[in-house]
Parts: C-alpha cells; sequence; structure tokens
C-alpha cells in the first residue's frame, strides 16, 4: 500500500474536512435508542457532496436506522431518541429546536417498496412541491423531475393515469423523480432496488449514477455488489455482542473492497457470512 | 377362536352427521326465509294496497290524509329526507373529524377513554334519545331561535339527536378506513417535507375516499330507518314542509304510529304501512349495498 | 431555496388551527354523552308540589284517620268509591278481613289522593328553590313541597297506573325479561348453528356466498320492517299459535296474536343477523391446528367442533350474544308495532300474554302531555340504562373470566 493511500485514508479515518471535498452531511457520535435498547452505536459518517455513499452490512444492523436519523424520520416512531450531532448546511439538525418539515424538504427520501399516492402521477410529483410553497410553473417542473428520473419518455403521454397502475420499477422512478421535485440537495435512499427485478435494479442502478451529478445520494444496500458497482464511498455496519450496531469500516469504495482494513469486513466481502 | 368379521376402520356413520349437519344447514337456511319472509309480506300487502291506490299518486302526491284517501308518499319521505340530511350535517364531519382525530393524532391513552365512550353512544336505545330531543333540544332551539319560530315538534331538533346516534357509526368506520391506508404513504408524505396535517388531510384522507364514502352512506341509511327519535320529537302528522322547525311526521314515524293505534287487518290503512315499509327496505337496501361495495372496491385497492 | 415560498409558518399555523378543530369535534361528541346522562338525571330527580283531592280534615275534624274504627273507614270507602271498584276490592280480598292499615292506605289513595300538581327538575330545584317555594305558596297554598326522587323502590315494584306519581314499572320489567328469555331461546341456537354451518360445514360455493350477503343485508334492515314482519307473520298469519288458542290457553273471544310469544320471536329475527356474524368471526379466530388436532385423533366433524372449536370460541361468542341482547332490551319500533299493550296492570303470565316492555313505558311517558309523566320516564330510562351497563359489564367480566379459564388449562 503506497504511502499516498495510507495517509488519504487515515485523513478519512479521522474525518477532517478537506477543502477539496464538501461534506454536505456529517454524523458525529451519532447514537440511536428505542426506549432502553441502544439500537446504533457511535456512527461517524460523512456525505461528501455529489458522491454516493453507500451502506452495507447484514440485516438488522442499524444502517436504515442511521439513515433515517439523517432527515429525522426516526422521531416518527415512539420512543426513539437520537443522541450526537447531524450537522447539515453548517448547522446541527439533531436538535428539537430544528423544524423536522424544512429539513425534510432538503433531504429527501426514498423508500424501499415503492410508495406512489394513489393520484395522478402528475400528482404524485406536484403534490410535494405544492405544499412547499412552489412559484413556478408546475409543468416544467413535473417534466423535468421525470427527465431526471428518467420516466419522462414512459409517461409523457398519460400524465392524468393513476401511477398505481406504472410497473415496480416505473413507481420507483416516480418516486425519486417526486422526490426531485422539491429539489433537495441530498438523497437519502433505503434499498430503493430490493423489491425490483434485475432489468428494473439495473435502470435505477444507472440512475443513481446520473442522479449523483447534481445530488449527494447516501443509499442502504443489503447488495454489497451494488454498492461496489455505483457508490463511491462505502461503510460497513455490524452488529457486536449486544446487539448494538455499529460501523466497523468506512472508506473508499475501492479500497474497501480491495483492502479492507477489518478482518469482519474481509468476511463479510469475501461472503463467509451476511 | 371366533372371530367376528368387524374391519378395524369405522365406515360412515349413516344418520348421526348427517342430521347435524341438515339441522346446521336448515339455521343458516333460516336466514334465508327471514329476507324472503319481509320481501313476500311487503310486497303482498303492498300490492293490496296498490289496487286502491295508483302508484303514481303514491310516488307524486303530497298529501297524504288516508281520511279523505289521499295517499301521496311525499310528505312522508321529505320529512324522513330533512331529518336525515340534519343527521349526516352533523355527524359527516364530526365523525370525520373524530376518526382523523382518533387515527392520526390521538395517544393510547386517550383512545382508550374515547373509544369506550363512543361505544356507549351507540348503545343507548333510541328511545331514550328520543326523549332527549324533546326534553332537551327541542326546548335548546326553542330558547335560541325563539318559540314563534320553533314548534313543540319538529324535524330539526330530531335530526340533530339523530346525528349523534349515527355519529359512533361512523367514526368508527371512517377511522377503519382511515387505518386501513398503509403507513408507507404516511411516511412519503413525511419524506416529503409535509406537515402531520397536510400528510392526513391531501394524502390519507383522499386516499380513504371510497372507505369514507361507504361510512356516510351507511350513516344516512341507518337514519332513514330510525324510528323512536322521529316519533317523539318530530310530530304526528304527515306535513309537506321544507321548513325544518315545522313538525312533519316521518315515514317510520307514520308507521309506528299507525300500527300502534286501532288498526284493523283488511284495510287500506293496514296496507299503506306495508306499502310504506316497502318503499322504506327499498331505499335502506340500495344504500347498503351501495355502502358495501364500497368498501369492497377499498379493500381491494390496499390489499 | 429559491423555487420554494418560506412558508413554513403559515403551514403550521394552517395545522394548529386544524387541530384544535379536531379536538373539539372529539371534546363534542364526549360533550353529548355528558349532556344526555345529566339530561335524564336532571328529570329523575327534583321538588313536587303535593296536594290532596280530599284533604284528612273533610274526613274527619282532626285530620288524623287512625280514630276512626275500620267499620267506619270501610263506610267512608263504600260512599266514595264506585259499586263496581268495591266489587272488585272485595273479590281480591273482602275489606271486612283486611287489616285496618290496610283499608287505611286504602282510603288514603283513594279518597285524599295525593297528587302531584307540579314537578320541577334537578336544575331547577337545586338553583331555584326559593323561587319554587314562593311559587307553590302562591299558586298551590294546600300543597306541600317535597324532594322526590321519581327512582325508588315503589316505582321498581308498583304496577301502571294512569297517574305519574303511582306508576310503576314492575309490569314492564317483567314484560321484557319474558320476550328476552324467549328472544334468546330462539336467537341463540339458531344462529351459532348457522354460523357454524357456515363456516365448518359448507363449501364455498355461488349458494353460500348468496347465504353470506344475505345476512349482511339482513343486519341493516331497520328494527321497524322486522316490526313488519313479525306483525304480519306472527301476529295475525300465526295468531293461533302466537296466541295460545291452539293449546287451550287464552280466551278465545279476546286473545289475539300481539303476545310475549310473538313479540320474542320477532326480535329473535331482528338479532338473528348479527349473533351469526358475531359467532363466525369467534370461529373464524379458532386456529386450523385445534380443529386438526381433532380430525387426527379419529373424531368426527361434529365431535371436534362441539369438544375442541366451540368451547374454544364460547367466550367471543357469549359476549357477542349478550351485546345483542341488550340491543334488544333496548328495541321499542318493532314491539310497538307487533303491539305492546298500552296499558296494561296484570303481570303477564305466561308467553301467551299480553304485556308491555320497559322501552315501551319510556315511549309512552315520554309521550303524556302532562309533564309529570316524563320524570316518571327519566326514571324509567336510569332502570333501563342500569339494566344494560349490567349485562354489558357481565358480558365482558365472563369473556375475561373464560379467557383466563382458557389460558391456565
Amino acid at each position: 500500500m503506497s504511502s499516498l493511500m495510507e495517509k488519504k485514508m487515515h485523513k478519512e479515518e479521522n474525518n477532517i474536512v478537506n477543502d477539496k471535498k464538501e461534506m454536505v452531511v456529517s454524523l458525529k457520535d451519532l447514537n440511536v435508542y428505542y426506549g432502553d435498547f441502544h439500537a446504533v452505536d457511535n456512527v461517524n459518517l460523512n456525505l461528501e457532496k455529489n458522491k454516493v455513499t453507500a451502506l452495507i452490512g447484514p440485516s438488522g444492523c442499524g444502517k436504515s436506522t442511521v439513515l433515517r436519523s439523517i432527515n429525522r424520520m426516526n422521531e416518527l416512531l415512539p420512543e426513539t431518541r437520537v443522541t450526537g450531532e447531524i450537522v447539515f448546511d453548517g448547522v446541527n439538525i439533531n436538535n428539537p429546536k430544528i423544524d423536522a418539515v424544512s429539513v425534510r424538504r432538503r433531504i429527501g427520501m426514498v423508500f424501499q417498496k415503492p410508495n406512489p399516492f394513489p393520484k395522478s402521477i402528475y400528482e404524485n410529483i406536484s403534490w410535494g412541491a405544492k405544499i412547499n410553497g412552489y412559484n413556478g410553473d408546475m409543468d416544467e417542473l413535473v417534466e423535468n423531475s421525470l427527465r431526471k428520473a428518467a420516466l419522462w419518455e414512459e409517461v409523457k403521454d398519460k400524465l392524468k393515469q393513476s401511477a398505481m397502475r406504472l410497473s415496480g420499477g416505473q413507481q420507483q422512478r416516480l418516486c425519486i423523480a417526486r422526490t426531485i421535485a422539491v429539489e433537495p440537495e441530498v438523497i437519502l435512499m433505503d434499498e430503493p432496488a430490493s423489491a425490483l427485478d434485475p432489468i428494473a435494479t439495473g435502470r435505477i442502478e444507472e440512475l443513481i449514477f446520473e442522479l449523483k451529478k447534481n445530488y449527494t445520494i447516501a443509499i442502504v444496500t443489503h447488495n454489497m455488489h451494488q454498492a461496489g458497482r455505483i457508490s463511491d464511498y462505502t461503510s460497513f455496519f455490524l452488529v457486536n455482542e449486544d446487539r448494538k450496531g455499529h460501523m466497523v469500516e468506512y472508506g473508499v469504495t475501492d479500497d474497501l473492497f480491495l483492502n479492507p482494513k477489518d478482518i469482519r469486513t474481509e468476511e463479510y466481502i469475501s461472503g463467509k457470512f451476511g | 377362536m371366533t372371530e367376528t368379521n368387524i374391519p378395524w376402520y369405522k365406515t360412515k356413520p349413516k344418520y348421526h352427521e348427517s342430521i347435524i349437519q341438515w339441522f346446521l344447514f336448515i339455521c343458516a337456511a333460516v336466514s334465508v326465509f327471514v329476507t324472503l319472509g319481509i320481501i313476500f309480506i311487503l310486497g303482498k300487502e303492498s300490492l293490496l294496497f296498490f289496487r286502491e291506490v295508483s302508484i303514481i299518486e303514491f310516488l307524486t302526491s303530497t298529501k297524504w290524509q288516508p281520511l279523505i284517501e289521499e295517499f301521496g308518499v311525499l310528505p312522508l319521505l321529505n320529512s324522513t329526507l330533512t331529518t336525515s340530511f340534519i343527521a349526516m350535517a352533523v355527524a359527516a364531519p364530526l365523525g370525520l373529524f373524530v376518526a382523523i382525530y382518533l387515527s392520526e393524532y390521538a395517544s393510547e391513552r386517550v383512545r382508550n377513554i374515547l373509544k369506550p365512550i363512543l361505544e356507549i353512544l351507540a348503545g343507548i336505545p333510541t328511545v331514550v334519545y328520543g326523549y332527549f330531543a324533546l326534553t332537551f333540544m327541542t326546548p335548546l332551539l326553542r330558547l335560541i331561535f325563539g318559540q314563534n319560530t320553533v314548534d313543540i315538534y319538529n324535524t330539526a331538533s330530531a335530526g340533530l339527536v339523530m346525528g349523534i346516534l349515527i355519529l359512533p357509526l361512523v367514526t368508527s368506520i371512517t377511522e377503519d378506513a382511515l387505518k386501513a391506508v398503509p403507513y408507507s404513504l404516511r411516511e412519503a408524505s413525511y419524506g416529503l417535507g409535509a406537515t402531520k396535517l397536510e400528510a392526513s388531510l391531501t394524502v390519507v384522507v383522499p386516499a380513504a375516499f371510497s372507505g369514507i364514502a361507504a361510512a356516510f352512506i351507511l350513516g344516512l341509511s341507518r337514519a332513514i330507518g330510525e324510528t323512536m327519535i322521529v316519533a317523539l320529537a318530530a310530530g304526528a302528522g304527515p306535513n309537506f314542509t321544507f321548513n325544518p322547525f315545522e313538525a312533519a311526521e316521518t315515514l317510520t314515524g307514520y308507521i309506528v304510529r299507525i300500527s300502534g293505534g286501532d288498526i284493523s287487518y283488511n284495510t287500506v290503512d293496514y296496507n299503506s304501512i306495508f306499502a310504506l315499509g316497502l318503499l322504506l327496505f327499498f331505499i335502506t337496501l340500495t344504500l347498503n349495498i351501495i355502502s358495501r361495495k364500497l368498501v369492497k372496491r377499498f379493500q381491494e385497492v390496499y390489499d | 431555496m429559491s423555487n420554494f415560498n418560506d412558508n413554513i409558518k403559515k403551514r403550521y399555523t394552517v395545522s394548529n388551527l386544524w387541530n384544535i378543530i379536531f379536538t373539539f369535534a372529539t371534546i363534542v361528541a364526549v360533550f353529548m354523552l355528558f349532556l344526555l346522562l345529566m339530561n335524564i338525571i336532571n328529570g329523575a330527580f327534583g321538588y313536587v308540589a303535593i296536594q290532596n283531592t280530599i284533604e284528612p280534615t273533610e274526613i274527619i275534624s282532626s285530620g288524623n284517620l287512625d280514630e276512626l274504627d275500620e267499620s267506619q273507614l270501610i263506610e267512608i270507602l263504600e260512599s266514595n268509591l264506585s259499586k263496581g271498584l268495591i266489587r272488585r276490592y272485595n273479590f281480591e280480598n273482602p275489606l271486612i278481613d283486611r287489616s285496618k292499615t290496610e283499608i287505611m292506605s286504602l282510603v288514603f289513595e283513594r279518597i285524599i289522593e295525593p297528587r302531584v300538581v307540579k314537578s320541577w327538575n334537578l336544575k331547577e330545584s337545586i338553583l331555584g328553590r326559593n323561587a319554587i317555594i314562593e311559587y307553590t305558596g302562591r299558586e298551590y297554598p294546600n300543597a306541600h313541597l317535597q324532594f322526590r326522587s321519581w327512582l325508588n323502590p315503589q316505582f321498581l315494584i308498583g304496577s301502571q297506573a294512569s297517574v305519574p306519581e303511582l306508576a310503576g314499572i314492575r309490569t314492564a320489567i317483567l314484560g321484557s325479561m319474558m320476550i328476552i328469555l324467549l328472544t334468546i331461546a330462539f336467537a341463540f341456537p339458531i344462529g351459532v348453528g348457522a354460523a357454524i354451518y357456515l363456516k365448518e360445514y359448507a363449501t364455498d360455493n355461488k349458494f353460500t356466498r348468496f347465504i353470506q350477503v344475505n345476512i349482511y343485508n339482513l343486519s341493516g334492515v331497520p328494527s321497524i320492517i322486522y316490526g313488519l314482519l313479525g306483525l304480519a307473520v306472527f301476529v295475525r298469519g300465526m295468531e293461533p299459535f302466537t296466541s295460545g288458542a291452539m293449546f287451550g290457553y287464552g280466551d278465545p273471544s279476546t286473545a289475539n296474536g300481539r303476545t310475549i310469544l310473538a313479540a320474542g320471536m320477532t326480535l329473535a329475527l331482528l338479532i338473528l343477523p348479527i349473533i351469526i356474524i358475531n359467532a363466525q368471526e369467534a370461529l373464524r379466530a379458532v386456529p386450523q391446528t385445534m380443529r386438526h388436532a381433532g380430525y387426527g385423533i379419529g373424531a368426527t366433524k361434529w365431535q371436534t367442533i362441539w369438544s375442541h372449536v366451540l368451547p374454544h370460541s364460547m367466550d367471543r361468542i357469549m359476549t357477542g350474544t349478550i351485546l345483542a341482547v341488550s340491543r334488544a332490551i333496548g328495541e321499542t319500533a318493532p314491539i310497538v308495532v307487533i303491539g305492546a299493550s298500552t296499558f296494561i296492570s296484570v303481570d303477564p303470565s305466561n308467553i301467551f300474554s299480553k304485556f308491555t316492555t320497559l322501552p315501551i313505558q319510556i315511549y309512552q311517558w315520554t309521550s303524556r302531555p302532562q309533564p309529570e309523566f316524563r320524570n316518571v320516564a327519566a326514571a324509567a330510562i336510569l332502570v333501563l340504562l342500569v339494566m344494560l351497563l349490567t349485562m354489558n359489564g357481565f358480558a365482558i367480566f365472563t369473556r375475561n373470566k373464560i379467557s383466563k379459564n382458557r389460558r391456565s388449562n
């Protein structure tokens, strides 16, 4: 391993913000508790601007929990407590004084199972924009969002149709379009392709590759090959003996996959478990 | 050693199980007989009625005065619809709001108080509501609007109290409909930066629309078939009016008044209550069927 | 960002406004129950002004009846009451044989006849006591004021009367009880039997689904239609049966089908769909493994049902049945159509008797013009509500008890 690489990884390990790289979201000592249960233990993670950061690991080790903390979706569940800092736009947003509703417009989310509204395709996209007070041309916004989600060509003639009639893959792209429509800076994706067939999955992956030009993306995925394909950074999560989820390792994707520093990472990647 | 040739397996017992099955089948068939009975009775007596009175007159005349042989159902029907719509005007918004509160906002503690209260309201006999209408609601209306405007018997009082009567029904079905909307839709809304209210009113409620419509239609049907509140508070005497502060007897109120008095079996009066019953049966049956179809359609979307 | 208005404050204002509306609606609903109960209690207690029709001083100058002996008292009775009434009293129990206390109470009841000339409700009695005293002094100088609970033991065990202060609900309660027992006797076996058939035996074909739909429709039919059905079929069509004439009961000239039997059968039909639907739900909750266990040891279908499935679901079936029955107790419209008697003073003796029920009494008393009958109605409502509360409480109690037993087995 060259000393340059060593230095790079060393820096990343210590979460030093290099002025060449802009960190849009920084998690510092993030802990999540469900009631008395300590679900996630001390996570330190950064999302670099216009890059894809993947969170991988076997199921149940807190990846989704960490993701949902970023846009404060966790607080919708009863008896959930999140401690630590979530720094976004220079502000620690993990603070009850900060309005979660305004955060969620700027940090969007795409869910595992496509969940379009039972409304028309057009309304699915315009709904979010409208309640957030969009004052521009709605038709234009809808078209742009659908284009960016690689769905426009397929639905441009049937915008008034119900979104429920689209296929699974199309619905998920619609959900992405609807998230884009409110012009977020960050898009969180919670296993976005796990409910889709391989072809649809491939299209989503292509889409993510395109999207990162304009958005910062964090993606939770079960499929480490997917992570290897599309992400720039990867973080590996595990549960330890007391059932607490924690981050084992975090680094540039290629480095993590080719030269994992932790033996557990290596075992997971080589398929020994998970 | 002699061995009798008894097979180790039992042959199917010939009579025991079959008799029981047949008995149980007859129990189930009783329900069919009840429906047939209702249709037959209502139909037979109505036919007798319509031999004396033309259907056209029945359905279009605005005068119901048996003594001078006028049998137009419109006064009674109009009063029924007036009280029912007033009832829905109370129960629909209240029911919807309480249901939204219960399903989207209320904590476990509040629900544990609220739901039993609604059940108690639902379990109070209608005659008690009638008493309430006559002894509380009517004096209240007369106090507010003046004794010259509001008669002692009026449809408004009955309608308002009927609204309270059907409130638990509307609330319960609406709440079921709202609960059936999957949480993932609410999540999607919150993820886009919506407040709880925006998610509830602009996503969840529209998504539950056919279930809510079913609740309203069922409530309306119940209100139309309701008897004791109107018998006590709405008035005794057909009156074709659109003024809810006047006394006007409803379909059900008339049936109960006439059959509660002296009535001889082979008269037009006797037959007339069955003709009215037939009309009532049709209306409520149609509404109930529509309501159930809506519920089914709603369930299909969210399975 | 620039394309989005900063509307977050406005959105939260709207949010809070709707929160208030939702909470307000809920409060209104709760408040209605409170109003209802308060209104009833208000009517069942209060001051009454009682005036004697004939003052005791008109009979004897001292006003003390005890100073007269039996024969004098009987003479007073005979000279003031109609011959028919005297004859009736003598028929029930000769006046000469009665004790002095009995005769004195007859004089009190029939001659002196204390009557309520005016009543006030609880609110007025508490808040406007002075006004009431002043009013009574003015308008009814011969009357005395008394705080009366219209719900009193006399009310519970007395029979009907034409004046509110003497009215009692014994006849009505007996009528209600007898009808309900009949209703249960008819509806429970048939209802549970139908549910067992539909859940355990019937195959899912068009006919079965038709029966199912039919039952749902029946549960939504207004109760008054069941009354019409009962009138035409049970009261009129089956008159020899329901009047008891077929069995030798009842005076053929006055007997008709408006009997407890007819009422019981009608109400049974009314609650039958509810019992079936409820029993079906209960049976559905029994896990399939239980049935398989039964078949697995060689039991027949019925044996499995009888010894495994039914006991397992019985708690829920019972709860649902009790709830259905409490609904039947409160039913008025179908009973009116069937023809409850407007005024009977004789307790029902058998299922072929004429009858009245508690809700019927409430209905009739509420409809009477004299305001004091409203007080009586309020007292009757309290009795009815207590009955229903007890039944429902009992239902929940037995359900919990049976569940506990089941779990501990």
